[in-house]
């Protein structure tokens, strides 16, 4: 396994203060390696999301981060934690070191301003150096690379389609270079053939480029066929994560064997599926325990009383993989 | 109590028809061509042909632009069709507001998308409930006791804890099968389901369709089931349609569609679906699709066959006729509408035609 280019720890994430403070991530140690796409895969009230704009402190208002480091690796440089940045060192991360393409690409591009000035303001803002012909050459550049034809330049967002804004997103956040790109349902609002084209074209990228991904969806069938690492969160959580040839054959947290009996299999023979009965904890009112205790098949006397650990388990690729579940009681937490 | 009675007519036999069903939207008039001869059109839907049986579960399976939706609201006469026929019972019916169009909604009822937007947020369970009783004379004496039974229907249990509880209150799993109760209320023969679970987690998705699939055999109804997820269409469906740019271009029975796919666009979405068995990677599968990835303009739709642009197996022939349905011969009831599958005399003759001209260029 590479180093690692980003490695979260402890990290901790709410909304609102006080008593009335929504524990959204709670206590989440995760590590993502030099090149390596890592899944976050989850379902409403995960996480997942908050996670992702916690690392990068973009969370909304009430949003705070209430205890935990990012620890950011620079290629050939001194690593520091993302949230203990000043306000200028933070804009020199953003974008540079890390880029983030959001969800529903549809509102994320300003619908009054051109595309070529959407991708040109990214370079003047973080680049100030650059010359105006070299950042229109740089932009050309990009949206060849994602498989624009330039003469879409001076397109407004409104005259391309769903599939082509959400290109012209991932070549905005990759215009920079970044070590670190994270998509959140990057292609959840697109239909299955563009999706697989957009992906196919990420794959290629990233051999090219180089970078690590971060890709956080509710779609664990799609994470499994295109991630080298998935992360499973539930209640805030990270229940499970593993290289994702090992998730998929062997799950070893119910929920992780939940979720993917979930989906129902193209090929091969056509079973009875019953997914997971329940729904989603509140993170207003959560259980006590463990937090998927109430829906799980498997759950016996510890679950609902101690919330288990993340760590290695006993199996025998446990130097792998990490799960907190009674189960597999585990004598090597990870993060502590 | 009033109970609902399970309905007593026997299973497979055909409730609701679309025979040459198409919708045409028209396009607003720019100023410029107020005095010009052109009607522009969006052609959202062309010929469409769909039988709903009791007991019996069609999936429509398309992308989103493919006209899935129309179809659905056409059927339920949502909007006015501009060609073709529907038939219920095997009658044709047309109907738009009123006593007739309630009458149609009492045996024909629909399940939307979206959980949350379905529901009223300032009223109650029990409000939602008692109006789709009691508007289909459905209500009997007692009104309490048929509230029950529709949410014991749905397992919502104990049905107490619901009732008075707004749609906010509620999860998405919870609100799609009150959304469900509703539908029952009016004791429908056809439940037409609108991507009834592609806004809920995962998790849940299949608790709700497996209740629908439930429903169907306790109930005797005829569902039409549409989605873009042409695996849940795998599981949850018998027969399988695939719509591409407003016309069907694949049918048959779910298995054999998923399985053996004939027509090269289903054979895309099939190839395209994530599949974790494919842990290769994803390059591998890519490269089937000749176009940008995206349908076409359903103003002006390409000529002949609407996916020739982008096939890999497009004949000079598609770009010319419209291709009509044609049985594949692998299982009955398997067809596609693909120039591929051209079998007749037709297709020799134009052959032969084909290599005379050759044979004259050549000389």
């Amino acid at each position: 396994m590479s180093e690692p280019v980003l490695e979260i720890r402890n990290l901790n994430v709410a909304y609102g203060l006080g008593d009335q403070a929504v524990r959204a991530v709670r206590d989440v140690n995760l590590t993502l390696h030099r090149g390596e796409v890592l899944g976050l895969a989850g379902e409403s009230g995960s996480g997942k999301s908050t996670l992702a704009y916690g690392l990068t402190r973009l969370l909304p208002p009430p949003g705070v981060i209430t205890g935990g480091e990012v620890i950011y690796h620079p290629d050939g440089g001194e690593a520091y934690d993302v949230l203990a940045l000043s306000d200028a060192a933070l804009r020199r991360f953003r974008w540079n070191e890390t880029a983030i393409v959001f969800q529903g690409a549809m509102n994320s591009l300003n619908p009054v301003h051109k595309i070529s000035t959407q991708l040109t303001d990214v370079l003047k803002a973080h680049d100030p150096r650059m010359s105006e012909h070299s950042r229109n050459a740089r932009a050309r550049e990009m949206l060849k690379l994602v498989g624009i034809s330039p003469d879409r330049m001076d397109a407004y967002p409104h005259q391309l389609s769903g599939g082509m804004r959400q290109r012209v997103m991932i070549g905005m956040a990759l215009i920079l270079q970044p070590q670190v790109v994270i998509m959140d349902e990057p292609t959840t609002a697109l239909d299955v053939v563009m999706q697989r084209q957009i992906l196919g074209q990420l794959i290629e990228l990233r051999e090219r480029l180089g970078f690590s991904v971060i890709f956080i969806t509710h779609d664990l069938s799609l994470l499994v066929e295109f991630s080298n690492r998935i992360a499973i969160m539930y209640g805030g959580r990270i229940v499970e994560e593993a290289p994702a040839a090992a998730i998929y054959r062997d799950a070893l947290h119910p929920y992780s064997a939940g979720l993917l009996g979930s989906f129902p299999a193209l090929r091969g023979p056509r079973r009875e599926l019953t997914g997971i009965p329940g729904s989603p904890p509140d993170l207003k009112g959560m259980p006590t325990g463990c937090s998927f205790h109430p829906r799980c098949p498997k759950a016996f006397d510890p679950c609902a009383g101690n919330i288990p650990v993340l760590g290695r388990p006993g199996t025998p690729d446990g130097a792998t993989r990490s799960v907190a579940c009674w189960l597999h009681p585990t004598a090597q937490p990870v993060g502590r | 109590m009033t109970s609902i009675p399970d309905a007593k007519a026997p299973a497979g036999e055909v409730v609701l028809e679309a025979i040459g069903l198409t919708k045409h939207f028209p396009v607003r008039r720019r100023l410029r061509d107020l005095f010009s001869k052109r009607h522009d059109a969006v052609h959202a839907v062309d010929d469409v042909n769909l039988t709903l049986r009791r007991g019996q579960v069609v999936a429509l399976v398309g992308e989103s632009g493919s006209g899935k939706s129309t179809v659905a609201r056409l059927l339920a006469q949502l909007y006015p069709r501009t060609g073709g026929d529907i038939r219920l019972h095997g009658e044709s019916t047309k109907v738009t507001s009123g006593a007739a169009f309630r009458r149609y909604c009492a045996q024909v009822q629909m399940i939307f998308q979206d959980p949350f937007a379905s529901l009223n947020p300032v009223h109650t369970i029990r409000y939602h409930l008692s109006r789709s009783l009691q508007i289909h004379g459905n209500a009997g004496d007692d009104l309490e006791g048929a509230l029950h039974e529709l949410l014991e229907r749905v397992s919502l249990t104990p049905p107490e804890r619901y009732l008075d509880k707004f749609p906010h209150e509620l999860s998405g799993g919870q609100r799609q099968r009150v959304a469900i109760a509703r539908a029952l209320g009016a004791q429908p023969e056809a439940l037409l389901a609108d991507e009834p679970v592609s806004m809920l987690d995962v998790s849940i998705r299949l608790g709700v369709l497996n209740l629908l699939r439930d429903l169907k055999e306790r109930l005797n109804l005829a569902i039409l089931y549409i989605t873009h997820d042409i695996a849940s269409a795998r599981y949850f469906a018998d027969r399988t349609m695939v719509m591409y740019a407003g016309r069907m271009v694949e049918g048959g029975d779910s298995e054999t569609v998923t399985q053996s796919p004939a027509h090269p666009y289903t054979r895309l979405l099939i190839e395209s679906a994530p599949d974790p068995d494919r842990l290769a990677g994803l390059s591998e599968a890519a490269g089937e699709d000749r176009g940008n990835g995206e349908p076409p303009s359903l103003i002006n739709p390409p000529s002949g066959c609407r996916f020739h642009p982008r096939c890999p197996a497009a004949m000079p022939r598609c770009s010319a006729d419209l291709p009509v349905p044609l049985e594949i011969g692998d299982a009955p009831g398997h067809w596609a509408a693909c120039w591929l599958y051209d079998t007749s005399e037709n297709n020799r003759s134009q052959n032969d035609k084909s290599s005379d001209d050759k044979s004259e260029v050549a000389r």
